[in-house]
């Protein structure tokens, strides 16, 4: 992609000059990923050598040159918003990559390794909800209204054009992307400490194992999940059964 | 915030039944809410969540340690001192809102502080002036069965927090909800607490649990890590910039 196709997108909106598309890519992706003003000239030197963008015209008296796109560019950006971002070539993920080792490696508390990560990324869950709760437009009502006036005054002019309009609105949706991602990671990580807690409790099933104990293993792993519960909070808990 | 806990739980073990078969369900917590904060509580099943959530609440007596709330020790407390302390300086919020069905919101909001001895209309006055507050006035008059879950939620919250309870306690809250509602009802709280709440969150969803400003993770009764946060979200963007 993507920073190729997103100048095909912000063309096909008009001419426009290299400065411009970085201010604007930026802004409309919620600063997410800052561009140099280089990356934007090196990517439009090619989209001009592929034929998708062409300069309009000589330098203006600042010496600034526009780019618009050809009509071959805008078939590439038509292609480019019909066709599903390719998910297939998975990228390697290091802390999949770091658990899978962990576990096979003698002398690793897995535990901990997934504790440690799942608190970095709990807090890096809750930098971004902070960020999200400040860019959300306020409802009616004295907190919420001195929430965003404090936000604009911390993030300074990183916050305005994140304020309202579309551009609050895309910024919101990137930071959902992020949430939703590290949401997952922390699931991910859960689901990997119960499978461990599992794998534990289980007893070795050797060939021996397994035909000596089938008929009563169910029961112990049973017994053993019912001695983590506290039996005594449902009773005091008038509101919900959740331990 | 303040630099005084409002709640403070010391070496706090709960053990139920006895002998063999005792189920230690909190071992050694310690925790400290200060005004303006909110903390969730994380872990598995069985971790002790509820256990902690109760023993801070006073509906369940610690085996050994102490909890106080506001400079009150609850343990020194008998029965009926810590259910007016519960009455007076706590609310809680349940997953399935409890509130009364033949009440509308604006009497429920009012019935802890009729039920503690306050006129009727001037309990009516104070929870319409909390509702008014979080911004539910228009649900004053209505039914529970006349509001959507996540409205009636908001309410719950309103009802944990109407009069002078600077404390409120909620078990899973938003486990009723989808996960946009359940965020509408985590920013009310959210919003509760910046006003000088103390709040405490039980909840399974890290998502959730993101709204607070701290989260504590439980294992087997055991406080095993604790988040912090970083002073402010610019950190967050320069730790992403450098990170590229």
């Amino acid at each position: 992609m993507s920073v190729r196709s997103g100048l095909l997108a912000l063309l096909a909106e008009g001419e426009k000059y290299g400065a411009q598309l970085r201010t604007e890519f930026e802004a409309r992706t919620g600063g997410t990923w800052p561009l140099n003003v280089g990356q934007v000239y090196t990517t439009l030197d090619r989209l001009a050598r592929d034929g998708l963008v062409e300069t309009a015209g000589a330098p203006d008296a600042e010496g600034r040159i526009a780019y618009r796109l050809t009509p071959a560019g805008h078939t590439e950006l038509g292609t480019w918003w019909s066709t599903p971002v390719d998910r297939s070539s998975t990228p390697r993920d290091e802390l999949a990559i770091k658990l899978a080792l962990a576990v096979t490696a003698p002398d690793v508390d897995v535990q901990r390794v997934v504790q440690t990560q799942r608190t970095a990324t709990l807090r890096h869950l809750h930098d971004l909800t902070r960020l999200k709760r400040e860019a959300l437009p306020p409802p009616p009502g004295a907190a919420q209204a001195r929430a965003a006036v404090d936000a604009v005054t911390r993030l300074g002019a990183l916050a305005e054009p994140r304020g309202a309009g579309d551009n609050g609105l895309a910024w919101l949706l990137v930071l959902e992307n992020l949430i939703f991602a590290t949401e997952a990671e922390a699931r991910w990580l859960d689901h990997v400490e119960t499978m461990l807690a599992r794998r534990t409790a289980t007893p070795a099933s050797g060939p021996t194992a397994s035909t000596t104990t089938h008929a009563t293993e169910p029961s112990t792993t049973a017994n053993r999940t019912e001695s983590r519960h506290e039996p005594a909070v449902v009773s005091t808990n008038p509101g919900g059964e959740h331990s | 915030m303040s630099t005084t806990p409002h709640v403070v739980l010391s070496d706090v073990t709960r053990v139920h039944g006895s002998g063999e078969t005792a189920v230690t369900a909190l071992a050694g917590v310690s925790l400290e809410i200060f005004p303006g904060e909110l903390v969730a509580v994380m872990g598995p099943s069985g971790s002790g969540k509820s256990t902690l959530l109760n023993v801070a609440g006073g509906l369940d007596r610690p085996t050994s340690g102490t909890v106080s709330i506001g400079g009150d020790t609850l343990t020194d407390l008998g029965p009926r001192d810590l259910a007016k302390l519960r009455r007076r300086r706590m609310g809680f919020v349940f997953q399935d809102y409890n509130l009364i069905p033949s009440l509308t919101a604006a009497e429920n909001v009012a019935l802890p502080l009729e039920l503690d001895g306050t006129r009727a209309r001037a309990a009516r006055r104070q929870a319409r002036h909390t509702l008014d507050l979080m911004n539910l006035m228009e649900l004053s008059d209505r039914y529970p069965d006349q509001m959507s879950g996540g409205q009636q939620q908001r309410v719950a919250i309103a009802r944990a927090l109407v009069g002078s309870r600077r404390f409120v306690l909620a078990d899973e809250p938003t486990g009723a909800l989808d996960s946009h509602t359940g965020e509408e009802v985590l920013r009310v709280l959210r919003d509760r607490c910046d006003e000088g709440v103390a709040g405490l969150l039980v909840t399974h969803e890290a998502r959730h649990a993101a709204w607070a400003d701290r989260v504590v993770f439980l294992r087997d009764g055991v406080v095993v890590d604790t988040t912090g946060h970083r002073e402010s979200p610019e950190d967050l963007l320069a730790a992403n910039e450098a990170a590229r």
